[in-house]
C-alpha cells in the first residue's frame, strides 16, 4: 500500500509498480539516488519519500527525475506482532489497562513507524525492572487517542478495572493519553462506590519511542502506586517537576493538565497531590492521611448522560444560546464563569427559564484557583435567585462529568442539586490553605 | 619510524566537517546562538535506550538504568523549553536553512527538493531528548584540491549538542547553551589519498564556509571528523579533531595503527596461533592472595576497596602487547582502552612491560607460575570490583582474539598529541528515525532566494576585492585565510577610510601573531578588545603605534584595557614639548661630544618616553626645531 501518498506521486509510483518499502534508483540532476521507498507524510503530492542508505529521509519530486526503476520488492513484509496474549504462570499483582497513547511504543527504524507495544510480555521487555517491584498482568481494552475518549468507554474501563480487582489485583494500572486523561480519572471516581485497591491513571508527555521518555518513570512509579499505597482512590500518577526526581499521585478529581507540554503538566488544583513517589527508591512518600482506604468489595456502578454543556462565558456571549441549548435536549450546563462565579445579568432570566423546566444549571470558576462565592456581589445572588447552583471549588470538568453521572441517576431537579454538593470521593475542598496557589516565579526573570 | 607510502598501503581518508552557524536563532527554536556561563536551573534527568534497540542493547545494561547515570542539565539564559525537551521543536529555522542551501550550491552539490527532519538517538546525555535532530540538505557535488576532484556526498544540518561541564561514572553535567545551535555537516567521499590533502581539503571547505559570512569563530565551533582506512583495514571514524594543524599527524598515526594491526595478525599467523588455541587456553585465576603483602601502589589502593586482582594468561602472546602501534601506544595500550571504556576499570598491567608500577621480578615469576606461563606466553594483571574484574575478562578476550581478524570497527577520539584512542564500537546501522513534530520543509523559491545573501564568494575574487581595499597581496591572502575576515570586513566598513584598511588587516593578524610570538596570552585578545582599539585610532584617542605596545601588554598583565589606555592617550603639543625640552636639558653633556648624533639620542631618548603616545612626524618636527 502506498500510505500517505496522492495525487502525481501516487500515479508515479504505482505505474512504476512501486510500493512503500521497495528499493528504488533514480537519476535527478546528474546524481544518483538509491534507497527505500517511505510512506510519505509531505503536503505536497510530487514528493517521493526515500530512505537512504545512511539512514536519511529525504523528498524528491517526480519532476526530473529520469532512469527510475525498482531494484528490489520490500525484502520482507514487517510483521505487526499481534500482540498475542500468553497466560500467564502465576496470579498477577497489578492489571495494567492500556487504552491507548504511547506510554509503551517501538519505533519500527525501517519505516519510522512508532507502534504501541501492549502485551505483558512487551511491556516487561520495554521495562525488565518491572519484575522487581511487581507481577503484572497487561490487557489491550482499545487503542484510542485521548481526544477521541468517550463516555461509554469510559464504562468499558471501569468494568475492566472492576473485573481486575475482583480477580485479586492489588491495584489496576490504566495507560491513557494526557489529554482527556483527567476526564476519565473522575469518570471512575464517581463510578464506583467502593475500591479494594487503587486504579493509578498513567501517560507520558514525552513519547515512549524516545531515550528521554517520562513514560518509565511514569510507568514504574504507577506499578508501584497500584500494588502498595494505602489508599484505594482513582489517581493520576504523572511527573511531578521537570526534573527525572519523583512523581506526584493525584486525586482524580482534583487534577488538571496545566501545560501542554511539560512533563509535570498534570498538578492538583485547590488540593496537595495524596503522594510522591521516589522511583529509584522505591518509596511512596505520602502527603496526607485523609484518603479513601482500601474496602473489601469493588461496588460500581458506572452510568453517564451525555445531554450536558460546559459553557464559558465570555463578554459579549449571546444569552440566546441557553435556550438554543435547551431547545436541543441539554438537561444540564456546567457554567465556567468569572471571577467568583458570574455571567452577565443578562443570564439572569435564560437560565431562570432553564432552571424552572428542570434543567440543571451549576457554577464553577474560569480561574480554576479558588472557590465560587454568589454572596459577594449583586450579580452572583441574582444568579442565584434564578437557580443557579454555586459549585464549590471543583473544577469545571469534574463537576461535568460529576453531572453527567448524576443526571444519569436522577431526575429531579432538587436531588441533582444535592448530589453535585455531595462530596463523593474529595471533589469538594472545604478548606483552602494558602499553599494550595502555586507560587509563580516573578524575580529577575531571564528574558533574551 | 619511516614513513609509510600511503599510495601503497591504499590510504583513504574522507572529512566529515560541522562548523556552527552564526545564526541569530537556534535551529529549532527562537532562542539565540549564544554562549552563557550563568545558569539560572538545572534538571535532572535519566536517559534510557528505547524499546528498538532491544537485543542490540544487553539486557544487563537495561539494569543498570535503575542505579543509572545521571544527567545533569544547566539551564541558561539563551534556552528554553524546547532545549530541556519540554516543549516539542518549532519548525526548522530559515535562515539557517538559507546558508546550508548557499554551501550546497557553492559545493555544486544537489538539493533535495524537500528537507526531512530525522532523529538519530544518541544516548550520551548531549541531547535532552535521547537524539540528535538532523536533515540532508543536498547531495553530491566536489571541492578541487590541485586539479583533483574531492567528491561531496552530503550536505547535512543539524543541531549542536549540549555543551559538557564536568563528567563522572555516575553524572555528567552539561550546559544546554551550545544545544541547538545550527550546525552544516559536510562530508566529503574518501577520495583523499593523502595526510596533507586532507588538512588543505579542510582548510579549503573552512574558507569557503567563512566566506558565507555566517559562520561561528573560536574553539569548539568547526570540528572536524576523519574515516580513516588502508587497503585490508576498516574505516575508523575518529571524531573531534579541533585544529586543522593536526589533521596530518591523526591521519598517519591511524595508518600506522591500522598498518601494524594487519601486521601483528601476520605474526600472529606465523606463530601457527588461532581463536581457538587462545581461547581454550585462556586462563583466569584470582591472585588476589598472592598480592595480599604488594608494595606496588595501585594495586594496594584497589585491595584497601577490597577489589580483587585477576591473572589472565594468553598463550603464544608474547612481545603483541608491547608492540607499537603508534608513538606512546602499544597493542597493550589498545586493550586497555577497551577496559576503561567497556568495563570502567582504571586499565590493566601486561606481561611485555612487566616488572614495573611497584610490582616485583618475584611476584611476576610467582604470577608466571601459578598461571603457568610458558616462554612464547603473555599475562595480563587487572585489578577492581569484582563485578567489573568479570566484564573486563570477557572484554579483554573479545579484543585479543580481534587481532586474528586485523583491525576492529571502531569510533576513536583524537588527542592533542596527534594521536587517537578507543571511543566506543562503531553503531551498526544508524538509528534514525523520522522527527514527526516537524514538518516536512520544502526548499522553495523563497528559500533560494534568501539564500543569495549567503553564496560564498569565489576566493580569487574575494581576494581581488582586498587587494583593491589597498592591502597588499600577501596581506590580502593572509586576511582570506583569517579567521576574523568577518570582523575585518566590519571593521573596515565602520572605521575606514580613516583608519586604513592595511591597518585594520595588519592589527588583526600580524599583531596578534607579533603578541602571540613574544609569549602573550592571545585569548584575551577578543572581537570587541581589537573593535574597541581600532575605534579609539579611529577616535584620535590613541596613535596608530600604539596598539601593538597595548595589545603586548593586555596579553602579558592582567590589567585591564581601560587602565592601559589611560597610559598611552596622546600628548598635546605643548606637552610634548616640555618633554622634548626637558631631554636635551638633560643630555646637554652628550649632545655637545656627539654634536652629529645629537638628533638621533634625543630622538631614541623622547621616543622611550613617550612610546606611542605621540606621533612620530610631530616628534622629528619638535625636536629639529629645539635642537636648532
Amino acid at each position: 500500500m502506498l500510505e500517505g501518498y496522492r495525487g502525481k506521486a501516487l500515479e508515479f509510483l504505482s505505474s512504476h509498480n512501486v510500493d512503500v518499502g521497495d528499493l528504488i534508483e533514480l537519476q535527478k540532476d546528474g546524481l544518483s539516488i538509491k534507497g527505500v521507498v517511505m510512506p510519505s507524510y509531505s503536503k505536497e503530492d510530487d514528493i517521493i519519500v526515500i530512505k537512504l542508505d545512511n539512514g536519511y529521509n529525504i523528498g524528491v519530486s517526480i519532476s526530473g527525475i529520469s532512469n527510475f526503476k525498482l531494484v528490489e520488492k520490500k525484502r520482507q513484509n514487517i510483521q505487526v506482532s499481534k500482540g498475542e496474549q500468553k497466560p500467564l504462570k502465576e496470579k498477577s499483582e497489578v492489571k495494567i489497562i492500556s487504552t491507548g497513547g504511547t506510554i509503551v511504543s517501538k519505533v519500527e527504524y525501517e519505516t519510522g513507524a512508532v507502534r504501541p507495544a501492549l502485551t505483558t510480555e512487551e511491556i516487561i521487555n520495554f521495562m525488565p525492572e518491572i519484575n522487581e517491584i511487581a507481577k503484572i498482568d497487561a490487557e489491550v481494552l482499545f487503542s484510542i487517542l485521548s481526544e477521541n475518549m468517550k463516555p461509554e468507554y469510559w464504562i468499558k474501563i471501569a468494568e475492566s478495572a472492576k473485573k481486575a480487582l475482583d480477580e485479586g489485583n492489588l491495584g489496576v494500572v490504566i495507560a491513557h493519553g494526557t489529554d482527556t486523561m483527567a476526564y476519565t480519572a473522575s469518570a471512575l471516581a464517581f463510578s464506583f462506590k467502593s475500591l479494594t485497591g487503587p486504579i493509578v491513571l498513567v501517560g507520558s508527555q514525552r513519547s515512549s519511542d524516545r531515550p528521554s521518555s517520562d513514560s518509565p518513570i511514569n510507568l514504574y512509579s504507577a506499578i508501584l502506586v497500584a500494588k502498595n499505597s494505602p489508599f484505594a482512590e482513582v489517581t493520576i500518577n504523572m511527573h511531578g517537576e521537570s526534573s527525572d526526581t519523583y512523581t506526584l499521585v493525584h486525586r482524580g478529581v482534583k487534577v488538571r493538565k496545566m501545560h501542554t507540554s511539560r512533563r509535570d503538566a498534570f498538578q492538583s488544583i485547590n488540593d496537595i497531590p495524596l503522594a510522591k513517589v521516589f522511583w529509584k527508591e522505591k518509596e511512596i512518600k505520602l502527603l496526607r492521611d485523609d484518603y479513601i482506604k482500601r474496602k473489601e468489595e469493588n461496588a460500581l456502578d458506572a452510568k453517564f448522560d451525555t445531554r450536558v454543556f460546559l459553557l464559558k462565558y465570555y463578554p459579549g456571549i449571546n444569552p440566546e444560546i441557553i435556550e438554543y441549548l435547551i431547545s436541543s435536549g441539554i438537561r444540564g450546563i456546567i457554567v465556567e464563569g468569572t471571577g467568583l462565579g458570574h455571567t452577565s445579568t443578562e443570564f439572569v432570566d435564560y437560565f431562570k427559564k432553564a432552571t424552572k423546566d428542570g434543567v440543571f444549571i451549576g457554577m464553577t470558576s474560569q480561574c480554576l484557583f479558588g472557590r465560587v462565592n454568589m454572596n459577594v456581589y449583586t450579580t452572583g445572588r441574582l444568579l442565584q435567585e434564578s437557580g443557579v447552583t454555586p459549585l464549590e471549588d471543583m473544577l469545571p470538568e469534574t463537576a461535568l462529568v460529576k453531572l453527567m453521572w448524576v443526571l444519569a441517576h436522577e431526575s429531579d431537579l432538587d436531588k441533582i442539586r444535592s448530589l453535585m454538593l455531595t462530596n463523593f470521593v474529595g471533589e469538594i475542598n472545604y478548606r483552602h490553605v494558602p499553599e494550595y496557589f502555586p507560587r509563580w516565579f516573578h524575580d529577575g526573570i531571564r528574558l533574551q | 619510524m619511516t614513513e609509510l607510502d600511503y599510495s601503497k598501503i591504499g590510504l583513504k581518508v574522507g572529512l566529515e566537517i560541522h562548523q556552527q552557524l552564526n545564526t541569530a536563532h537556534k535551529l529549532f527554536c527562537k532562542c539565540p546562538t549564544t554562549l552563557h556561563e550563568e545558569y539560572h536551573t538545572q534538571l535532572e534527568r535519566y536517559l534510557r535506550p528505547s524499546f528498538s534497540e532491544l537485543g542490540e542493547i544487553d539486557i544487563a545494561a537495561l539494569f543498570e538504568w535503575q542505579k543509572g547515570k545521571k544527567y545533569v542539565y544547566r539551564v541558561p539564559p539563551n534556552s528554553c523549553l524546547v532545549e530541556c525537551d519540554e516543549e516539542p521543536p518549532h519548525i526548522i529555522d530559515e535562515e539557517a536553512l538559507s546558508i546550508a542551501v548557499a554551501v550546497s550550491l557553492a559545493l555544486h552539490s544537489t538539493l533535495v527538493d524537500e528537507v526531512y527532519v530525522m532523529r538519530k538517538i544518541v544516548i550520551d546525555g548531549s541531547n535532552t531528548s535521547g537524539f540528535q535532530r538532523t536533515a540532508i540538505i543536498s547531495l553530491g557535488g566536489y571541492i578541487e584540491d590541485n586539479g583533483q576532484r574531492i567528491g561531496i556526498q552530503t550536505i547535512a544540518l543539524e543541531e549542536d549538542a549540549a555543551r559538557k561541564i564536568t563528567d563522572s561514572p555516575t553524572e555528567t553535567i552539561y550546559n544546554l547553551d551550545r544545544l541547538g545551535i545550527p550546525l552544516i555537516e559536510i562530508s566529503t567521499a574518501p577520495d583523499i589519498k593523502t595526510p596533507e590533502q586532507a588538512e588543505r581539503v579542510a582548510l579549503k571547505i573552512g574558507q569557503l564556509l567563512r566566506l558565507t559570512g555566517r559562520v561561528k569563530r573560536g574553539i569548539g565551533t568547526i570540528r572536524q571528523d576523519l574515516n580513516v582506512s588502508i587497503q585490508g583495514g576498516v574505516k575508523t571514524e575518529i571524531k573531534g579533531v579541533q585544529l586543522l594543524e593536526l589533521i596530518p599527524d591523526i591521519i598517519k598515526n591511524e595508518a600506522r595503527r591500522q598498518y601494524e594491526l594487519l601486521r601483528i595478525k601476520e605474526e600472529l599467523q606465523k606463530r601457527n596461533l588461532n581463536k581457538d588455541i587462545v581461547k581454550n587456553s585462556f586462563k583466569i585465576v584470582d591472585l588476589t592472595e598472592e598480592f595480599k603483602d604488594t608494595n606496588s601502589k595501585i594495586i594496594r589502593k584497589e585491595l584497601e576497596k577490597n577489589g580483587r586482582i585477576y591473572g589472565l594468561k594468553i598463550a603464544g602472546f608474547k612481545g603483541i602487547f608491547g608492540w607499537q602501534l603508534m608513538p606512546n601506544r602499544r597493542f597493550g595500550t589498545e586493550v586497555a582502552d577497551y577496559v576503561r571504556a567497556l568495563a570502567g576499570l582504571g586499565g590493566l598491567f601486561h606481561s611485555d612491560e612487566l616488572p614495573n608500577y611497584g610490582i616485583t621480578k618475584e611476584e611476576v615469576e610467582k604470577v608466571r607460575k601459578i598461571l603457568q606461563i610458558n616462554e612464547n606466553d603473555a599475562f595480563i594483571i587487572i585489578v577492581g570490583p569484582k563485578e567489573k574484574l568479570d566484564i573486563a575478562t570477557n572484554t579483554i578476550l573479545d579484543r585479543i582474539l580481534y587481532a586474528f581478524d586485523g583491525v576492529p570497527k571502531e569510533t576513536r577520539a583524537a588527542l592533542d598529541d596527534g594521536t587517537t584512542k578507543f571511543m566506543r564500537p562503531q553503531p551498526g546501522s544508524a538509528r534514525m528515525y523520522p522527527e514527526t513534530d516537524i514538518p516536512p520543509r520544502r526548499i522553495d523559491e523563497r528559500i533560494l532566494e534568501l539564500s543569495k545573501q549567503f553564496v560564498p564568494e569565489q576566493p580569487e575574487i574575494k581576494l581581488k576585492k582586498l587587494i583593491e581595499l589597498g592591502l597588499s597581496k600577501d596581506l590580502a591572502n593572509t586576511m582570506l585565510n583569517s579567521l576574523r575576515l568577518d570582523l575585518f570586513e566590519e571593521l573596515v566598513k565602520k572605521y575606514s577610510p580613516k583608519v586604513s584598511p592595511t591597518f585594520i588587516a595588519s592589527t588583526l593578524e600580524i599583531t596578534v601573531k607579533y603578541v602571540k610570538s613574544k609569549g602573550g596570552d592571545i585569548s584575551v585578545i577578543t572581537d570587541n578588545i581589537l573593535e574597541e582599539l581600532i575605534k579609539y585610532v579611529y577616535e584620535d584617542k590613541i596613535s596608530k603605534d600604539a596598539v601593538q605596545e597595548i595589545l603586548l601588554e593586555l596579553a602579558t598583565s592582567k590589567t585591564q584595557l581601560n587602565e592601559i589606555i589611560k597610559k598611552y592617550t596622546p600628548l598635546n603639543e605643548t606637552e610634548l614639548e616640555k618633554i622634548i625640552i626637558e631631554t636635551i636639558e638633560e643630555n646637554k653633556k652628550e649632545i655637545e661630544n656627539k654634536k652629529d648624533k645629537a638628533f638621533n639620542i634625543i630622538m631614541s631618548k623622547v621616543m622611550n618616553k613617550v612610546r606611542g603616545r605621540a606621533d612620530s612626524k610631530k616628534i622629528i618636527e619638535l625636536i629639529k626645531k629645539h635642537l636648532g
